[in-house]
């Protein structure tokens, strides 16, 4: 039996999971560097983009690339709404302290997971693919989805990136994360750039659900994973540093399918449960975090 | 940190006499099912009466309480099922398991704070919950293991005690709930008790006064796994069943919701807590699946515009003598 077009196989199949992870992640990140809360509600996020891409596409007649279409501006459009909602509504009257908030956001994950039980229903449903093209490799074809996914998680990364790094709006996002009494003192509303940042975090991980639901189907439970798995990016890849959690998501978005290859899928959760809080612990950083801010 | 005079804690000494024989009075008036539920309610107030020593006292607030709950569970479920040891051997395992658990997850994660320990905490107990699965060939896992008729009655200096008589398990679990007060109502008073409500208020300041702070926080993680463990104990030795759920983060949430809701830092609240919460999501679930609604609105209601819960509000309005 020839072994390679089975890596091959699978480093596809750890590319999607990576470019997924990333987009949630990253969204994760961006909410503790900024704002320093914890969002545990983030993983409902990403489950509530799922469910409405499929509420979407079962509302929308023709062909499934429209439905797609729509769902992929439109879902994470709403998702962003609710988050920044929670923000107004939760997140600021505790005036952001890290503790309370923490409470909060569970409380805000049974909210939305239970919400969607009561109007989505238990079952999984699918979503259909916008199109069915096949990319022929030597040894099988594959999906061509799969492959819109990874390009199109890199490429809101980069437009991300871009936003960050280059505009002022970035600027503005960088001064208050790195002090906020000073951003105040030069005239940022920090508030403001709170609740953009939490409604931006949230349509990240909603971009992600949407990309991938037609891989996965959409259940009211499916935001756990995503919430523990971003969790683990984000704190191997240093609190907050969003370089740290890009690199940390590739690294485990590729490891984890080969890692439930080798060894009982429970297994590898509980030791990377594990090593992920014994590095919150001795190395709170991240192992990839870069020194400078 | 001023001594209080005799009388508050003579009146409060009667409160806590009036509760118990309230309890104890009420199982003669109770109809069968709500006999039972009351028996559950007592045994997790203990649970949420560990929970508060770590968080209303010493101002730690963990997220993987369950972990202490499910040690004790476990132990004494699968020590009375596998080994076939009596009851009393059982609890007191479940017990010293907890305790030890909660020596060596406070060595490490004590190193952290705030929201790291938070996180910490939900970490190990995830890692213990994926272990109950893992260990499947034991445990059986969500299916779970009912314990064996020979772990259902036990004899005690003579007297042999019928685990399967409802009226039995309701005068155990109100005698753990008891004892599980007069702990924290004797840890309270104590100096380490004085201590734990410093750091709580400011660890630095507390530090600074010379209290080994570190050494406080353990002593308190100990207290606190120790009793969530003997609740858990308790929960597998008297209803005669353990899972995996019961390890699950749910229960360390609810022990935290039972906490906030009554007051932390009050030694009945988290009892009045339990009461309350246990209810209101029995009834809500008679109307919906998705009862684990009222669990979150709870929650977030209780953070911003309650969070001192009931006994604490009422003990800082009104009533400054309550325990």
């Amino acid at each position: 039996m020839n072994f390679a077009p089975f890596l091959f196989l699978a480093s596809l199949e750890g590319l999607v999971q990576a470019a997924v992870l990333c987009l949630t992640a990253v969204g994760l990140s961006l909410v503790f560097g900024v704002m320093r809360v914890v969002n545990v509600a983030h993983g409902e996020f990403f489950m509530l983009g799922a469910v409405l891409a499929w509420w979407l596409a079962s509302l929308t007649p023709g062909h499934a690339a429209f439905g797609f279409a729509l769902a992929l501006v439109i879902a994470p459009a709403l998702v962003g709404a609710v988050a920044l909602a929670a923000d107004r509504l939760i997140l600021k009257r505790l005036d952001y302290r890290p503790e309370a908030t923490i409470v909060a956001t569970i409380g805000l994950l049974y909210v939305i997971q239970q919400t969607a039980l009561l109007t989505f229903g238990p079952d999984a449903r699918p979503v259909e693919a916008p199109f069915y093209f096949r990319v022929q490799f030597p040894w099988f074809g594959y999906s061509g989805h799969k492959l819109l996914v990874v390009a199109a998680a890199a490429a809101v990364l980069l437009a991300a990136w871009y936003v960050i790094a280059k505009t002022r709006i970035g600027l503005v996002m960088r001064a208050t994360r790195f002090d906020r009494d000073t951003a105040r003192a030069f005239g940022i509303n920090v508030h403001r750039v709170y609740a953009a940042v939490f409604a931006v975090g949230a349509m990240f991980a909603a971009v992600g659900a949407v990309l991938v639901v037609p891989v996965r189907q959409a259940h009211y439970l499916m935001g756990l994973d995503p919430l523990l798995l971003s969790f683990i990016v984000v704190i191997i890849g240093g609190l907050g540093s969003i370089r740290g959690t890009v690199v940390a998501a590739i690294l485990i978005g590729f490891s984890d399918g080969l890692i439930s290859v080798f060894f009982s899928p429970t297994l590898a959760k509980m030791a990377s449960t594990l090593l992920v809080a014994l590095v919150l612990v001795f190395k709170p950083q991240g192992l990839f975090a870069v020194q400078s801010r | 940190m001023k001594h209080r005079p005799a009388p508050p804690d003579l009146k409060a000494a009667a409160l806590f006499v009036a509760v118990i024989a309230a309890l104890f009075a009420l199982q003669f008036v109770l109809p069968e099912y709500h006999r039972l539920s009351v028996t559950r309610i007592m045994v997790l107030a203990v649970f949420a009466t560990g929970y508060n020593i770590l968080f209303g006292y010493t101002g730690l607030l963990s997220l993987g309480h369950a972990m202490f709950f499910g040690a004790g569970l476990y132990t004494a479920g699968l020590c009375a099922y596998h080994l076939g040891w009596g009851v009393p051997a059982a609890f007191a395992g479940g017990v010293v398991a907890g305790a030890l658990l909660a020596l060596l997850v406070g060595c490490v994660a004590l190193r952290t704070t705030g929201v790291s320990f938070m996180i910490v905490t939900l970490m190990f107990a995830q890692v213990a919950y994926l272990a109950t699965l893992y260990f499947t060939a034991y445990t059986r896992g969500d299916e779970g293991l009912v314990l064996p008729q020979a772990a259902r009655s036990f004899e005690w200096f003579g007297a042999s005690v019928d685990l399967t008589d409802p009226a039995t398990r309701y005068n155990l679990s109100l005698l753990l709930l008891v004892i599980a007060l007069a702990a924290v109502w004797g840890v309270a008073r104590s100096r380490t008790g004085r201590a734990m409500v410093a750091i709580r208020e400011n660890e630095p300041r507390a530090r600074m006064l010379g209290y080994n702070t570190f050494a406080v926080k353990l002593q308190a993680l100990i207290i606190s796994g120790a009793l969530s463990a003997a609740a858990g104990a308790a929960y597998a030795l008297l209803f005669a069943y353990i899972g995996s759920s019961f390890a699950a983060i749910q229960y360390s949430i609810d022990a935290l919701l039972y906490t906030l809701l009554g007051g932390p830092g009050s030694v009945l609240g988290p009892v009045l807590g339990a009461f309350l919460m246990f209810y209101l999501v029995d009834v809500a679930s008679q109307y919906t699946s998705a009862y684990l609604l009222v669990t979150g609105v709870a929650l977030i209601l209780l953070v911003l515009y309650f969070p001192r819960g009931i006994l604490g509000t009422v003990k800082h309005r009104w009533l400054p003598w309550l325990p």
